[in-house]
């Protein structure tokens, strides 16, 4: 999870921000506007500063935010000059637009506002739908509204071309003023609030953002056209209401409320998709009469609001079928604004004391939350203060997450004007210290004179105060004879309670407090007056780019000093803690103890008999002989053990056929996979070893419960492991791959993996699972490993092995994160037309369910769909996908004239059936060697394979070439990727005129790539120096295919169509890298994968491996086997036939790290002799 | 070595060559030959050593044998401590084999515990494992255990089982990722220099400002003695497992990884040889 911002405004409109993984509000850096509100969303803020104006601020990022302007250039021929200027009087202008109807000259394009900037000039598009064009790039017709073609025919009578350039906006991390339109009938007035939301109303690529304002006269605006690449948007429109408003509030997603003049509320009815604005209003009355609301925040399911009276208030059963909800319902603490930012989450401003709280608890079961919660980070400045009373700080940071914000309490204390003037007139309780917890700079100002601090030594060193105290003696470092318990203690009598609440007295409002937990606060004040100027009071608070994930650690209510430990562990560089030196000295004495102890008496007698040790359990195992079907079968797994720790296994499955009783058994030294099958019923997992593997029938087992499964798969694979001695940080020449189920693999490379003469069979190639879910990796032989998410979260490999549910032995303990992945699962709503009612659900008796799965053969309604294994859970409600391929109607429906048909999104006459696909987000939450590598979510990754001649000698800071492709399809470049620092420092955007889908960099810097058109490309010289490269080639696809995926590896260059074919570029050579033509190599194929061994040619070695689809076994065709190419001659470069390794369901391969090449008879001398190719 | 899984296989494995000798003052019908043995560092005397017995009761006549028990060099072996903490507080600087003298008469009351069948060891390493559990996770992570697991720990141990027992024991080595350590840290400080048996304290694996608290800040809190001796010259050794942990390491790395069985760290003091 990467850290987000909270944003907030203090009472002199000062925009701070405070970041989920911080501790400190830092102060926005554009320190001349003051502002008055601010609205945030994950992209952006906008505010209104004190000039009201209105400024949007938006974030600084590695992928520029970039728009095409395109103009086109027409021509006609004549019999005198050939193409011309010159048009018919009925035509076209020269320059126009796409349609033609508008002029539309070079020059006559202007940057739209001036934070825009314009990336380069205006240049020809040479690339027409994923062919390239003859030079010039012109399209040919026989007159102009007419299709065009790419070549020039007799009958070609107009031509034009396409200029294309494109601006990019420049206004990054500062606060740009959005330009006011002159006309000063469109503004008759400032605007006095302002709110942005609505961004899951729409998904990429149109993205929009509602941003509304009030004006000072009541009036409601609304933005137009702003979404991602269109920031500022364009204009404001007006929206009539029924009342005069004060304030706005809109959802994340499609609710919107306004507070009126009067107290009452509006609510925006018919916002949707197609009308983000809304239709109509409806009037919500406030909870009480005389008590209007002032106040109101909207989030996706939740609309909270403050009434004149400053008490909060819960709107009860909202939702976007009604968005008024039912109901108030009261709740504690007394505000002057709440806000509600992502996830439903909500943040608040006290009335009195101007502190920000956390709503904390609030979970989608429970929208309302439990308490709030005081905030206390300090300000950036503030926290080198701090450090050197570290050493006293309390106690009570001890237990985390139980210190309540002692302030908790302070909200009540309605008579306190100000804490900082405030008079303490009894300072021995505890809870009366609580107000300087909430705020370290607020209790320090007013110790010296008032005696605080002496009460809070007091207190602190006092530990007798509750029976608890005992326990927290370590804390007080300085002071050494602290309570410490008598030394013989039996384990019984230890009071291990955490202090228990004292009882509060002084909280009205709020149910829960804890007075103790103030004491662990309140020294800070002890001996450092911080001389910074006053605490920070706020006045406004905006949480909707802040993703607090529910049940996350914040380290905002705690005052702690010193590098987080969290953020110390993130880090991503080989950690001290590995390299230190109490850790090699345990390492190297234990090894000198078992030789000083051992050595000499191995001949004694060993105490322990060695043993055989046997777990025994109850499993279900999928049938081998028909009827397949589960049987309940009784497993033994027998253990030999030496006593060095050596390991022999073999798994016994007893079963029952006809009331006999039978068993097989399988050698834990010869299996070779282990994979958990995440069904939706059942904890099952497959068990593979070189025969089941040519089979494509595993032995499948199924546990009663998820504990029982993963124990089981612990001990088995850590009884495989160790019966290979396979351990630890897999090689960094491993081969990686991933299931269909985002499970990851990686095998360590033998050297005859890849050794023509006696080549290992892939189907003996050990596989181990490794945490995470992924949907592709990539590595590279130096260690990097990068993957890639369902939802498309770059992450980085850590160099810790195994998590998730392989844990036990086998898990590293350091290195291993939390990792969630989000994605999404489609059901189709099918309907039949018929001629009285139109489309309805009622189809023939022939056709599919009306409810169905994308293929028609499965129903699948709403209600019975349930999320692809246990592990996941529903994120989303159904929602209808607009994205599907073919495009849809305004309701998301694709006509077609019948089922099994090919789907358009507009309907003709001739459509009898139409369908539409709904989707529901699932979440799965895991763990695994992984690191979010954070903002820009990718499509696709490539790191620069190394051959062994590749140069070693720079070490292990030379920076290692990566490429990808974004989820919107910018093609970007890593900067400072190394060993060291695998996750690189940034991104480097590479200019491109269309989206791209797949890329490639082999060992010389070849970069490949494939456009989302299908067409392929070629980056032209890219280097170590040169890490961009200069122009793209545009290399023509093989006939009538559209590419998805390029591999390059040493040399050679593969790509993959649509169809599953793959193809070898031909005539590839080192003067010439973009190749001549595509030779077809093979079909069936789903991915390909080509390592840095694939200069075959000369060496007997050819690194091709892919995922293929329709293998035989003996149980039918399975899908995604991972599979090498075999039979590479000299003669023969696209190889013969295939070798058969692990699968199906494998989704992806990645050999590029492994250039572990075998030995060969070949003298070295010989080899050193072979030029290197590049 | 570079991997902290093995430093668990490692510690698990450790092994002391001993020699045992029947006391002389024994009454036997033949000589009683030394009997040699193997014993693992992490186990209890009294577990493992069932073909001492069974050597020297050969020798022996029924009347003469009562309980067994065993010293060395004068003291009494408490078998209620694991074998390697003997070892090391008694004999890491003597010679190995390790010398012990075995008993079968006059049981010294007042220094060992009886222990009249595997039943009291089991009873003594459960409930230390509880003990540690109680300082480490209020005892949570014990108590959410079925009675199997337990069994399997302590079949673990007296099978010499590294996997059987790791599989369970690997659970109480876990600690919430929002916390840095366990609650406190469970450890016993021997001293043969002192008449009390151990120093045994609360005592937090981080400081209150985040940072690891290291072996060395656990000894200057509970036992200054044993890094700054009062008469300055004679230098201790801090043993765990028969090596010398830098004062440097960090504690919660030493509890997860050199604990014993019992989950403890059992760690000698004791006055640097002279060589």
């Amino acid at each position: 999870m990467p850290a987000s911002v909270l944003w907030a405004v203090d009472l002199f409109g000062r925009v701070y921000t405070l970041s989920t993984a911080g501790q400190y509000w830092q102060l926005c850096r554009d320190a001349q506007l003051e502002f008055k509100r601010l609205s945030a969303a994950t992209q952006c803020c906008w505010g209104i500063a004190g000039d009201n104006q209105v400024y949007l601020y938006v974030g600084a990022s590695d992928v520029p935010i970039r728009r095409r302007e395109e103009t086109y250039e027409n021509q006609r021929w004549n019999p005198m000059g050939g193409f011309c200027e010159k048009l018919l009087p009925s035509d076209r202008w020269p320059w126009s637009d796409v349609s033609g109807l508008q002029h539309r000259l070079l020059d006559g394009v202007a940057l739209p506002s001036p934070h825009w900037e314009w990336e380069s000039d205006w240049y020809v598009d040479e690339n027409f739908g994923g062919e390239p064009t003859e030079k010039g790039g012109w399209t040919y017709a026989i007159d102009f509204p007419a299709t065009y073609t790419r070549d020039k025919k007799w009958n070609s009578c107009v031509r034009r071309r396409k200029w294309i350039r494109y601006r990019r906006y420049k206004s990054r991390d500062v606060w740009a003023k959005i330009p006011s339109k002159d006309d000063p009938k469109d503004l008759p007035d400032p605007f006095s609030d302002l709110s942005v939301g609505g961004w899951e109303i729409t998904e990429e690529p149109v993205g929009r953002l509602s941003v509304w304002a009030v004006s000072l006269q009541g009036k409601v605006w609304y933005r137009e056209d702003v979404s991602h690449p269109n920031p500022e948007g364009s204009s404001w429109s007006l929206v009539d209401t029924p009342g005069e408003a004060v304030q706005i509030s809109c959802g994340p997603h499609d609710l919107l409320w306004v507070t009126l003049w009067e107290g009452q509320a509006l609510v925006r009815e018919g916002i949707n998709r197609n009308n983000p604005k809304g239709s109509s209003w409806s009037v919500v009355e406030p909870p009480g009469a005389g008590n209007g609301i002032t106040h109101v925040s909207a989030g996706v399911s939740v609309v909270w609001a403050v009434t004149k009276d400053r008490k909060v208030w819960f709107r009860r059963g909202v939702n976007s079928h009604n968005p008024c909800g039912t109901s108030w319902l009261e709740m504690v603490g007394e505000m002057t604004m709440v806000n509600v930012g992502l996830n439903d989450q909500v943040w608040g401003i006290g009335c009195e004391e101007r502190v920000v709280y956390f709503r904390q608890g609030v979970t989608p079961s429970e929208l309302s939350g439990k308490t709030w919660k005081a905030i206390v980070a300090a300000r950036e400045s503030d926290h080198s203060h701090s450090g050197s009373s570290s050493s006293l700080l309390s106690a009570g940071c001890f237990f985390g997450d139980e210190v309540k914000g002692g302030s908790e309490s302070a909200p009540s204390d309605t008579d306190a004007a100000s804490e900082a003037e405030r008079p303490r007139p009894e300072q021995s309780a505890p809870e009366e210290l609580s107000d300087n917890s909430r705020d370290p700079k607020g209790s320090s100002a007013l110790s010296p004179e008032t005696g605080g601090s002496a009460e809070c030594a007091s207190v602190d060193t006092c530990p007798a105060e509750g029976q608890g105290e005992a326990t927290q003696a370590p804390g007080a470092s300085e002071r050494p004879v602290v309570a410490s318990t008598p030394a013989e203690l039996p384990w019984t009598n230890i009071d291990l309670k955490e202090p228990r609440n004292a009882p509060s007295h002084s909280t009205a409002g709020f149910a829960e407090t804890t007075g103790l937990s103030s004491l662990g606060l309140c020294p800070l004040g002890l001996d450092e007056p911080y001389g910074v100027d006053e605490p920070l009071l706020w006045a406004w608070v905006s949480g909707g780019s802040c993703t607090v994930e529910v049940g996350s650690a914040l380290k905002w209510f705690t005052v702690q000093s010193g590098l987080s430990p969290s953020v110390q562990s993130l880090s991503l560089s080989i950690t001290p803690a590995q390299t230190a030196a109490w850790r090699k000295q345990i390492f190297q004495q234990l090894t000198e103890r078992t030789k000083r102890e051992l050595e000499n008496f191995r001949h004694y007698e060993q105490a322990v008999e060695q043993s055989v040790w046997v777990k025994t359990g109850s499993l279900q195992w999928w049938c081998d002989s028909k009827p397949h079907k589960w049987v309940d079968v009784r497993v033994a797994l027998e253990q030999f053990t030496g006593h060095d720790g050596t390991h022999d296994s073999i798994l016994f499955i007893y079963y029952m056929v006809h009331e006999e009783k039978k068993y097989f058994h399988v050698f834990l030294n010869e299996v070779t996979a282990l994979v958990p099958v995440l069904s939706e019923a059942k904890h099952c997992f497959a068990l593979y070893n070189p025969e089941r593997t040519r089979q494509r029938w595993p032995v499948r087992l199924a546990a009663p419960t998820e504990q029982d499964m993963n124990d089981w798969l612990a001990l088995l694979s850590l009884s495989c492991c160790i019966s290979r001695k396979v351990h630890g940080r897999p090689s960094p020449r491993a081969i990686w791959s991933v299931t269909c189920k985002g499970d990851v693999f990686v095998s360590e490379p033998s050297p005859d993996l890849e050794a023509q003469d006696r080549l290992l069979p892939c189907d003996q190639m050990f596989w181990r699972q490794m945490g995470g879910h992924l949907s592709m990796v990539e590595a590279n032989s130096r260690g990097v490993v990068w993957g890639i998410g369902y939802d498309h979260t770059a992450w980085v490999y850590t160099g810790g092995y195994s998590g998730g549910c392989v844990h036990g032995l086998a898990t590293s303990n350091s290195n291993i994160y939390t990792q969630s992945d989000v994605k999404s699962i489609c059901i189709y709503e099918n309907q039949r037309w018929n001629p009285v009612t139109g489309y309805t659900s009622r189809g023939l008796p022939t056709d599919r369910y009306m409810w169905s799965d994308a293929t028609g053969l499965q129903e699948c309604t709403k209600a019975s769909t349930k999320p692809p294994s246990l592990q996941w859970t529903w994120v989303s409600d159904w929602y209808v996908d607009f994205s599907v391929p073919g495009g849809t109607d305004q309701e998301g429906w694709q006509y077609a004239s019948d089922f099994p048909a090919s789907y358009h999104g507009y309907k003709t006459m001739k459509d009898f059936v139409r369908r539409r696909c709904w989707a529901r987000k699932c979440k799965l939450v895991t763990s695994g060697p992984w690191l979010e590598v954070a903002p820009v979510a990718l499509g696709d990754v490539s790191i620069i394979p190394e051959s062994p001649e590749s140069p070693e000698g720079d070490g292990r800071g030379r920076s290692i070439a990566l490429w990808a492709v974004s989820d919107k399809g910018d093609i970007l470049c890593r900067l400072g990727v190394s060993e060291l620092n695998p996750a690189g420092s940034s991104w480097l955007h590479i200019g491109t005129d269309q989206p791209f889908a797949s890329i490639s960099i082999g060992a010389c810097y070849q970069v490949w790539a494939v456009a989302r058109d299908g067409s392929a490309f070629y980056r032209g010289s890219v280097s170590p120096s040169r890490p961009a490269g200069d122009c793209w080639y545009h290399i023509p696809s093989p006939p009538k295919q559209r590419l998805t995926q390029v591999s390059v590896g040493q040399t050679s260059v593969y790509a993959l169509d649509e169809n599953g074919n793959l193809w070898y570029r031909g005539g590839v050579t080192p003067s010439y890298p973009q190749g001549s033509s595509w030779e077809h190599v093979s079909t069936n194929v789903r991915r390909v994968s080509v390592g840095p061994l694939d200069q075959g040619l000369r060496r007997g070695v050819f690194q091709v491996w892919v995922i293929a689809d329709k293998v035989q076994g003996t149980h039918g065709l399975s899908r995604g086997t991972v599979c090498r190419r075999t039979g590479v001659q000299p003669q023969e470069p696209r190889g013969l036939g295939w070798d058969y390794g692990i699968g199906g369901g494998w989704d992806h391969i990645s050999v590029r790290a492994n250039a572990t090449r075998a030995s060969r008879s070949v003298s070295t001398e010989q080899e050193a002799q072979d030029p290197v190719c590049c | 070595m570079t991997d902290d899984k093995d430093v668990l296989r490692d510690v698990w494995f450790g092994r002391i060559p001993t020699c045992f000798t029947l006391y002389q003052d024994e009454i036997t019908e033949r000589e009683a030959e030394p009997y040699y043995l193997l014993l693992p560092r992490v186990s209890y005397l009294t577990l493992v050593t069932d073909k001492v017995k069974k050597h020297f009761q050969k020798v022996m006549r029924q009347e003469d044998i009562s309980e067994i028990w065993f010293e060395y060099e004068g003291t009494p072996l408490k078998w209620h401590y694991p074998i390697g903490l003997l070892f090391d507080l008694l004999a890491s600087s003597s010679a190995l084999p390790w010398n012990i003298i075995v008993h079968f008469k006059s049981f010294p009351e007042k220094d060992l515990l009886h222990c009249p069948s595997k039943d009291a060891i089991e009873a003594h390493f459960m409930s230390c494992m509880k003990e540690a559990d109680a300082l480490k996770h209020k005892s949570q992570v014990i108590n959410e255990m079925q009675k199997k697991d337990h069994k399997q720990l302590w079949m673990g141990l007296q099978n010499d089982r590294f996997d059987q027992f790791w599989a369970i024991n690997r659970k109480l080595m876990e600690y919430p990722a929002e916390e840095n350590g366990f609650r406190y840290i469970p450890f016993r400080i021997y001293q043969t220099t002192t008449e009390r048996p151990f120093i045994q304290k609360l005592f937090r694996p981080v400081a209150a400002d985040g940072q690891l608290h290291t072996l060395g800040d656990l000894l200057r809190e509970v036992c200054p003695s044993a890094i700054a001796p009062e008469d300055g010259g004679k230098k201790n050794q801090v043993m765990i497992h028969g090596i010398e942990p830098m004062l440097e390491t960090p504690l919660q790395w030493l509890s997860e990884h050199l604990s014993y069985p019992d989950n403890f760290l059992h760690i000698s003091i004791i006055p640097q040889p002279i060589d």
